[in-house]
């Protein structure tokens, strides 16, 4: 009974202060927005518009038909032309163009001709996302008008499941609600501790009959409910301008987002009682923050990282996260298909709470 | 468990790397009483506070704390003791009131009667006009109020103040052993660490730190009738002069200039200490008038943190 009086007292206390930060509640909900407009516009993997130039050596009526097809594409955004392919490679290493395509002087001869190609792009390589996109236009039909249409069908139909349209928004808003949530419930606790010690209130609360079980818990409560508040934001942002759907049920994606802030809460928690100032553990939680986004799935298909990092991934909550929320919605999937994930983010949160309670020992020592 | 004593402790060592904070402290703190410790920064006098409410483990010893066993069973003692730290350790961001009605939660104080312990409280301490203040806009003064407040807020049998009036200005601290004296006539034992003179002498008994070692212990009238000295006081027109020719004989342990007078300090094993220093300064030349004093705390104070440095010497 005093216990939980004691457990009220620490919630009523860190709300009350948490009011009064403005700076904190401002990240609340400013971080969240800002995010989510930055990565859901910003990110866009379906390339459009690549600036090109065309060399066309030919200029017969065939090839001036092909630029135009090309044109129309709207995967190249033609800027200029140039006599010369060698006048090409400039404006690729300059920075100015990313395809040059050139046309040979004998491309009308080369088009009947299987065994030769008849255009050739320059592309520039060092950006993966580019020559995926362009290598798309080698699919694009040349013939003469007049000759007759052999094309043979494909081997393999590509049906796109649960994102027909192809829309980068809604495989990224499923994964940065695990980003954001990361970010801000890892930084809350992480400095929480740790800014009682440095502020002194430490020295006085642990000498009194507070338990360290009591005070964890008691730091963390608050933030599972400003979590869920800040799904509730993300979901209404990513619903109103990307209209990314919730295929599976709102309640399966909040029991799931439980499971993960309570994770990063826990892990924050531990943070703070591992470092001695709100410096290192802003840097500790930096130092989680880049493995989180980059080796998740958030940012790269998980199946397609090197061993090691998918090991490294797999001790991430977010990782566990991302397969549950892209899973809900926009695979309509419910938690219970997804056990394993639960039970992970469980787990995991058990583990950390305990270290940290461990680790906060009433002593000065 | 009733003993006369509320601490005894014994043979209490810290050792923070190769410094030992604390060496072998025997201590035995009478309940109802108020308890100094008096000693400069560095002494240990807050090691040793935070020893006995069980924040630091002692590297050796133990003490017994209100029946309690230290180190070990710190858990049981704590509701039954207040702690008041060297720096404020409220929180800053919350008013008065609301410190206090958080300290009366964090110790489970009976809920129908908080409202009215908070209000006889500001009362008591005068807070009552910044019941709604934040903390960190008060004064130095109310700040310490305030943490005397929220540290006899749940009726401890013990209060631990670390140097409780080192920022506070001198009709605060007045105020501040006002109410100390009130609370031991209540029957509250108080252990309270302090670098002022003046403090000291109001303690119903005081313990001398230097460099973690206690070098004295006693009332503070034992302490002045009993420093092993003989004090001298000189009036010399040039004092300057006068302190650098008694500095000169060998006997005397230290000279200190207060104003115009310097206060000699004479072993008294020494027969006729005054004799011996007037005919010194009248050899040199230098007109001054000697007499024979009474100790005061700042001599014992002198005397017993200086005596083994001299003697090594």
């Amino acid at each position: 009974m005093n216990a939980l009086s004691r457990l009220f007292a620490i919630i009523r206390k860190e709300v009350r202060q948490l009011r009064r930060d403005r700076l904190t509640f401002g990240m609340i909900i400013g971080l969240p927005i800002m995010q989510i407009l930055l990565f859901g516009y910003a990110i866009n993997t379906d390339v459009r518009d690549i600036r090109a130039a065309v060399s066309n050596q030919a200029g017969t009526h065939l090839s001036r038909q092909h630029v135009e097809q090309l044109r129309q594409s709207q995967v190249v955004n033609i800027i200029g032309y140039a006599r010369t392919p060698q006048e090409l490679e400039d404006l690729l290493r300059t920075g100015k163009i990313s395809v040059g395509v050139v046309i040979p002087h004998d491309f009308d001869r080369r088009v009947t001709d299987k065994n030769r190609t008849a255009v050739h792009l320059l592309v520039d390589g060092s950006d993966p996302t580019i020559l995926g996109v362009a290598s798309q236009l080698k699919s694009m039909p040349i013939r003469f008008d007049t000759s007759p249409d052999n094309t043979t069908p494909d081997l393999v139909e590509v049906r796109p499941y649960y994102n027909p349209e192809r829309r980068t928004a809604v495989n990224i808003v499923p994964g940065l609600m695990g980003v954001i949530l990361t970010m801000t419930m890892m930084l809350f606790t992480a400095v929480s501790v740790v800014r009682e010690r440095e502020r002194g209130n430490l020295e006085l609360l642990i000498n009194t009959p507070v338990s360290s079980a009591e005070l964890m818990i008691g730091k963390v409560i608050p933030y599972i409910a400003i979590g869920l508040l800040q799904l509730a934001l993300i979901l209404g942002v990513g619903g109103l301008l990307f209209t990314v759907p919730i295929n599976g049920s709102v309640v399966d994606l909040y029991i799931a987002a439980a499971f993960f802030i309570a994770a990063n809460l826990a892990l924050g928690l531990f943070i703070s009682t591992a470092v001695k100032t709100q410096f290192q553990a802003m840097q500790m939680t930096i130092f989680l923050i880049m493995p989180s986004i980059l080796l998740s799935g958030f940012m790269f298909p998980f199946d397609g990282m090197p061993v090691l990092a998918q090991r490294i991934g797999e001790i991430l909550p977010i990782t566990h996260f991302i397969r549950l929320t892209r899973g809900i919605m926009l695979r309509g999937a419910t938690p219970w298909e997804l056990y394993g994930e639960i039970v992970f983010l469980g787990v995991f949160t058990l583990v950390a709470m305990t270290a940290a309670a461990l680790r906060f020992s009433k002593r000065l020592d | 468990m009733t003993s006369e004593f509320a601490i005894r402790a014994r043979g209490l060592t810290k050792q923070f790397g190769q410094l030992r904070a604390v060496e072998s402290l025997d201590l035995d703190v009478p309940r109802a009483s108020i308890y100094g410790f008096l000693g400069p920064n560095g002494s240990g006098k807050s090691t040793t506070i935070r020893m006995l409410c069980g924040l630091l483990t002692p590297n050796e010893g133990s003490a017994i704390v209100l029946g309690s066993k230290i180190p070990g069973d710190a858990k049981e003692l704590r509701p039954k003791i207040g702690y008041m730290t060297q720096k404020f350790s409220l929180y800053s961001d919350m008013t008065v009131a609301e410190n206090l009605q958080f300290m009366a939660e964090i110790y489970s104080y009976p809920r129908h009667a908080r409202a009215t312990r908070i209000d006889e409280l500001l009362e008591k301490y005068n807070l009552d006009r910044q019941r709604r203040q934040f903390a960190d806009t008060l004064s130095g003064g109310q700040k310490q109020r305030l943490a005397l407040a929220c540290a006899v807020l749940h009726k401890p049998q013990l209060l631990l103040l670390d140097e409780p009036t080192s920022a506070v200005d001198p009709q605060s601290r007045r105020d501040f052993w006002a109410n100390l004296f009130r609370l031991a006539e209540a029957g509250t034992t108080i252990l309270v660490s302090t670098h002022y003179m003046d403090e000291a002498e109001r303690c119903h008994r005081l313990a001398i730190l230097d460099h973690g070692v206690k070098v004295a212990d006693g009332t503070p009238q034992d302490l002045q009738t009993s420093t092993g000295m003989h004090i001298i006081e000189v009036l010399a027109d040039d004092p300057y002069r006068a302190q650098s020719v008694i500095a000169t004989i060998p006997v005397v342990v230290s000279v200190t200039q207060l104003g115009i007078r310097l206060r000699v300090l004479v072993p008294d094993t020494v027969d006729d200490a005054v004799g011996l220093v007037d005919t010194k300064l009248r050899t040199q030349g230098v007109s001054a008038r000697t007499r024979s004093v009474a100790a005061t705390l700042e001599d014992v104070f002198v005397a017993v943190t200086l005596k083994p440095e001299k003697q090594a010497a």
